[in-house]
């Protein structure tokens, strides 16, 4: 272990590391922090400044309501919601597969798609900009879910594909030769033996790709523009125009926005650090 | 795509597909992702190169003006500022990885807690990049913002980070470092967490610690979660785009614009197709660079352990 551990220190160091925790904890969270502490200030205590101190009296129920009655907040978490979930299982799928045909069959070419899928996660999105809003404008999907949910599928397909085909690569050749010798079909070697032992690749892909999804604003502000389609974080970059001094709402707004990553992360954390930095050990 | 579609085509010993499956196979199952991928990713790359030598407004017929408006964007001044600010944006990112390793190399002990305070220092990353541009935004607020109080606190007048054209590029890069030191900090603590320890205990009996320790024998197993730092965080550096639009929309006076930035403004606000895909060419052409190498990397590696 590097470096020693602490607990090899003199007690006083030991204690001094122990107590320095918090305080490191708290200057790197303190902007979240004043977030979240106006998010339940009055009106009041911001008129006259308030900002960084303990709220006067506590409006935490009353600012959430205000954010969901009187702002579509709630429409657009729908419309995220509508948008990443099916985005979600539909990349995991398909890049399960592609993933599958790059790391067990040897064909032409193989290495080269793998490098182009590996490649275009890299690209810049501008680059794409232009032909992919002109294509969605003549396919009749401008300012639609279809928009975001047929694009965010094949981009983040390159990066769960490359993921995927890793994954893959490593598992024991001998279970697939096995169960063709057994007369499975290609298919059904996919479907019983690869696929449930990637289920853990499945789950860290899916957090990931639901939280780039969910934190997505580019393409949410290229691809769409109306209230009912439009995703939270475009949703909420909006309302900031429109509550100008009214700071304990847009603090309200931005966590609710910010949530559902958060609870996806607490809840498969494991499975969210594995994805992050499977490419870490790997490469 | 279900295995049970077609029983008796499918389990025929003799039919054209048992007998030939593993040659079909791999592509049926690339199909829809190269199918999208082609069709959302690599098609739009060709398109918006062929774009960028014309004159269009994205309704009208196009027009074909060869390299005008690459020989345009040497006369920009606003290109360049974009420019120099992506230069600004890259250097200063790669403190990320610095501080992320200093981070990580903190919080590597085993005390009481401690996985709840790496999973709070890891917060940032997960939250959206909106939300973190709003939160800077009001820190920095001149009138009521935190760093102004603090300034005020020791006597200096309030700076005003975001109207500032000195300062601004500078205050949005800041805000863009918080989440990404996060994320190195992850990659280095997953590295430090699979360090050998047999290699270190030996260095320890030589004698090696602190720096040299650090320097000698750590880093050149942090090697691999050094690259993958590296390449994250260049490659957040030149598509920066989320905290500019949030916090200045490129302003005051394209001050803070960077290439991904004005090539959204030309494009659809000031309605320049072309003009914009070139700029998208240029940063895509940067970013080439940097994928060629990681390419080169990951298929060299390959080779070896394959």
């Amino acid at each position: 272990m590097f470096p020693t551990a602490i607990q090899k220190a003199p007690p006083a160091v030991a204690w001094g590391y122990r107590i320095s925790l918090p305080i490191a904890l708290i200057i790197w969270l303190l902007p979240l922090a004043a977030v979240m502490l106006t998010s339940m200030r009055s009106l009041s205590d911001i008129t006259q400044g308030n900002y960084w101190g303990l709220p006067t009296e506590w409006q935490i129920l009353e600012n959430y309501t205000t954010v969901f009655t009187a702002t579509p907040m709630g429409l657009y978490l729908m419309n995220s919601v509508i948008v990443t979930l099916p985005t979600v299982a539909i990349t995991v799928a398909i890049s399960a597969m592609a993933g599958f045909a790059l790391a067990k069959y040897n064909f032409p070419g193989s290495v080269l798609l793998f490098a182009m899928f590996i490649a275009g996660n890299f690209i810049p999105f501008q680059i794409l900009m232009i032909p992919v809003r002109d294509l969605m404008v003549q396919l009749g999907m401008y300012d639609t879910y279809w928009s975001l949910i047929l694009f965010h599928i094949a981009f983040q397909t390159g990066f769960c594909t490359l993921f995927m085909r890793n994954f893959i690569q490593a598992l024991p050749h001998e279970l697939i030769e096995a169960a063709r010798v057994e007369g499975a079909t290609e298919i059904e070697v996919f479907w019983h033996v690869v696929m449930p032992l990637v289920r853990p690749a499945c789950a860290a892909l899916a957090v990931l790709v639901f939280t780039f999804i969910w934190n997505d604003y580019f393409w949410a502000l290229v691809l769409v523009q109306s209230d009912e389609v439009r995703p939270v974080t475009v949703g909420l970059a909006a309302l900031r125009g429109q509550w100008v001094a009214s700071w304990q709402l847009i603090s309200a707004g931005s966590l609710v926005a910010a949530l559902p990553p958060v609870i996806m992360f607490f809840a498969m954390q494991r499975h969210f650090i594995a994805g992050l930095t499977l490419g870490a050990t790997k490469g | 795509m279900s295995a049970q579609a077609d029983p008796i085509e499918l389990r025929g010993r003799g039919s054209y597909w048992y007998r030939n499956q593993t040659k079909i196979a791999p592509f049926l199952f690339l199909a829809p992702a190269f199918f999208m991928f082609l069709l959302f990713v690599v098609n739009p790359i060709l398109q918006s190169i062929w774009v960028s030598f014309h004159e269009w407004d994205g309704l009208g017929d196009k027009v074909w003006v060869g390299l005008a408006n690459y020989v345009e964007l040497f006369d920009d001044e606003l290109f360049y500022v974009a420019l120099w600010n992506n230069v600004i944006w890259l250097a200063l990112f790669m403190l990320s990885p610095v501080i992320g390793l200093a981070i990580a190399l903190y919080l590597n002990q085993k005390v009481w807690g401690i996985r709840l305070v790496k999973s709070l220092f890891f917060f940032p990353f997960v939250i959206s990049q909106v939300v973190v541009g709003l939160v800077f935004a009001w820190f920095y607020d001149p009138s009521f913002g935190l760093l102004s109080e603090i300034t005020t606190l020791f006597g200096g007048d309030p700076i005003p980070v975001l109207s500032d054209e000195r300062y601004v590029t500078y205050g949005i890069v800041i805000a863009g470092l918080w989440p990404q030191t996060a994320y190195c900090m992850i990659l280095y603590l997953t590295g430090l967490n699979n360090l050998n320890g047999e290699v270190i205990e030996a260095a320890r009996i030589d004698n090696a610690k602190g720096w040299s320790m650090l320097y000698h024998i750590i880093l050149p197993q942090l090697r691999p979660a050094t690259f993958i730092a590296v390449v994250v965080t260049v490659i957040g550096a030149l598509r920066s785009f989320d905290l500019v639009a949030i916090m200045t929309a490129g302003g005051p006076f394209g001050s803070s614009t960077v290439l991904a930035y004005y090539m959204y403004e030309q494009s659809l606000f000031n309605y320049r197709m072309g003009y914009g895909a070139a700029v998208a060419t240029i940063l895509f052409l940067i970013m080439d660079v940097y994928i060629a190498f990681f390419l080169y990397r990951m298929l060299k590696q390959e080779s070896r352990s394959g």
